[in-house]
């Protein structure tokens, strides 16, 4: 993909910016550094915007740390822990953590204006810092309520950077150093999200068993409680008793997740043999499945207890559909309650909700309408794009809040 | 009025770019909010009262400034919500002189609550403040024909940080526009005509439509 790809979505005017901001930044060496080249969403958005950087005329490049089973099994429970879970940590796992990050330093090519570490695996890698260089570290995950055992180790190597970015303003921590706040994207450009014809989503519907006889209601994502799909089927019911529709239900198959497995078991038995309601457990490579499913239902919905970004919202709104969602995590940064979607916290809410939208055609496009312009403004990638550029820039200037980039 | 002349100094459209900073800060009631509103900086404020109008640049009605917003839709107190909402920016020539109006409205309201409303856990007001970055946009006018056509050209970012940035953040008191027109061009009328337009009450496109609507008739009215 080039830059020029997404001007039909953004307009000239953006892709300019962009370019300017690139010249402002020419031979700065900006190098990314994470825990795995592919699978993941950091490596997924990486792969997009390494090269649209490049394009700019930007030197930025990517490295991979390596770690054995016991360093990845460490961080693993390192990243449940830091979004509340529960988990064990002895002081030997510190030493594993210290001793790959040690390895790791002997390796890896971080020589550069800006190192850019992503989430908690290589933040160790701050401790041998070069001076003259900046360093910031990419949280991608939910820290607003994490284990202590596992944050203290961690923030203490948090506190040696430059800055810190989060997702969302719940997200972060009471840092010493300057928080940033970038959202993440979606990329119009992906199967995900790419326009589809009329033809393609029939067929693609066909392929599901999803007949259109009826207005589609539709929730995309894993499943998982905090996604609360049984709840979704009690909100569905109590809408179809005056709206005659159809519910599907579309996540990851959860054939390797016990938890998943149980929820899917659970969403089985609420579902019963209500032939209104489907019930798809679908691959992970699945992406046009689910561009056909949300553009040919009526209403999307969302009704999480708990959520991290949650793109999804992102997602159906780029397709112009009205999202009812739960007021939790990122979604409210997505939705503005009434104006770009619904923001509800019950099943009863929901329903009420659902019921509207699905009686009043004109507000449900309006809403849907202002969704599209919102993330077109506010959740594309490109925009995610000139927020880095904007955050390199803001690394030499950290106390200016009105930096002139004139000539 | 005699024709114009052509300016000496052409106008440059420059265009901001906003970097959003987390403060730490954060209110669950609306004893906290006044607490924080007392002591952020100015740019907290702006970034409050100033970016959702970037954010929701297509709609019309837009939703309300953040603080407005969160009384009405979180704490779910309607009246001071709405009054919130009301405050006339337009009014304003300083931030300090909309944190005071911000913080007389709340605590006067304060005064005749018994009870505080509670954010949900999860629904607390996060502070937050703007990096405004500065940019040229490579459009620049000599004569009022020019700034027509570049007005129909530039981005949203440039009507922003000349109509909000230039007025309020900068604390320069007016909208650039207007003051190029009238100082440079001698085209009082037009620059009086264009910082009377409402620009909180606009979308950025109407915004956009108005002032190229006022520049047209302008242009006509020299040519007839």
């Amino acid at each position: 993909m080039s830059l020029r790809d997404y001007e039909e979505f953004v307009g000239s005017g953006t892709i300019y910016e962009l370019q300017l901001l690139g010249e402002r930044l020419a031979g700065k060496r900006i190098v990314n550094v994470n825990s795995t080249a592919v699978g993941g969403g950091v490596a997924e958005i990486l792969n997009r915007l390494v090269p649209l950087v490049g394009e700019l005329g930007v030197d930025m490049r990517w490295e991979v740390i390596k770690g054995g089973e016991e360093f990845f099994g460490l961080t693993k429970r390192m990243h449940n822990a830091l979004q509340g879970g529960s988990e064990v940590f002895t002081p030997h796992d510190w030493l594993v953590y210290e001793e790959t990050t040690r390895r790791n330093l002997e390796e890896l090519d971080l020589d550069a204006h800006v190192v850019f570490v992503h989430d908690p695996q290589p933040a160790g890698l701050v401790t041998s810092r070069r001076e003259g260089s900046r360093w910031v570290w990419r949280c991608h995950i939910d820290l607003s309520a994490p284990q202590q055992d596992a944050w203290r180790p961690l923030s203490e190597y948090v506190s040696r950077y430059d800055a810190a970015v989060f997702s969302a303003p719940q997200f972060s921590r009471g840092l010493e150093i300057p928080q940033v706040m970038i959202a993440p994207s979606i990329d119009p450009l992906s199967d995900k999200n790419r326009e589809l014809a009329p033809a393609e989503i029939d067929h693609l519907l066909e392929g599901l068993a999803i007949p259109r006889d009826k207005p589609i209601v539709t929730q995309v994502s894993r499943f998982d409680r905090l996604k609360d799909p049984v709840g979704v089927i009690a909100a569905f019911r109590l809408a179809r008793a005056y709206n005659d529709c159809r519910l599907v239900l579309a996540g990851g198959g959860a054939a390797d997740d016990p938890e998943g497995a149980e929820v899917v078991r659970a969403v089985r038995e609420a579902a019963g043999d209500d032939p209104d309601i489907h019930v798809l457990e679908l691959p992970p490579t699945a992406n046009l499945e689910i561009n056909a499913l949300q553009r040919a239902s009526t209403v999307i919905l969302q009704k999480s207890l708990k959520e991290g970004f949650g793109l999804t919202v992102s997602e159906a709104l780029w397709k112009a559909k009205p999202v009812i969602a739960g007021a939790v995590g990122g979604i409210p940064l997505q939705i503005t309650h009434r104006y770009s979607g619904i923001l509800t916290h019950t099943v009863e809410g929901t329903a009420f909700w659902l019921r509207q939208l699905l009686n009043a055609p004109d507000y449900a496009r309006h809403l849907g309408e202002n969704g599209r312009e919102h993330v077109r403004t506010n959740f594309l990638l490109t925009r995610h794009l000139r927020d880095y550029l904007l955050l390199f820039l803001f690394l030499d200037h950290p106390e200016e809040r009105i930096v002139y980039l004139d000539g | 009025m005699a024709n114009a002349p052509d300016a000496q100094q052409p106008f440059r459209f420059l265009s901001s770019l906003n970097l959003t900073l987390l403060t730490n800060l954060r209110a669950r009631d609306l004893a906290e909010l006044v607490q924080h509103l007392h002591s952020v900086s100015g740019s907290v404020i702006y970034h409050h009262t100033h970016h959702f109008l970037v954010r929701h640049q297509y709609l019309s009605p837009e939703p309300p400034n953040d603080f407005a917003y969160w009384i009405s839709e979180v704490l779910q107190e309607d009246r001071l919500g709405e009054q919130v909402a009301a405050i006339d920016l337009m009014q304003f020539r300083t931030i300090r002189a909309l944190r005071e109006r911000l913080l007389a409205v709340i605590e006067t309201y304060l005064e005749g609550c018994r009870q505080l409303r509670v954010a949900p856990e999860g629904e607390e007001f996060h502070f937050q403040e703007s990096v405004s970055f500065v940019v040229p946009t490579g459009r620049e006018a000599s004569g009022l024909a020019q700034f027509l056509s570049c007005m129909e050209l530039i981005g949203f970012g440039s009507l922003a940080f000349h109509f909000f940035d230039a007025r309020l953040h900068l604390e320069r008191g007016h909208n650039d526009f207007s003051e190029w027109l009238d100082s440079t061009l001698g085209e009082r009328d037009l620059a009086r005509a264009i910082s009377q337009i409402d620009p909180y009450t606009h979308t950025m496109e109407g915004l956009r439509q108005e002032v190229m609507r006022l520049v047209r008739a302008r242009l006509e009215g020299r040519a007839s």
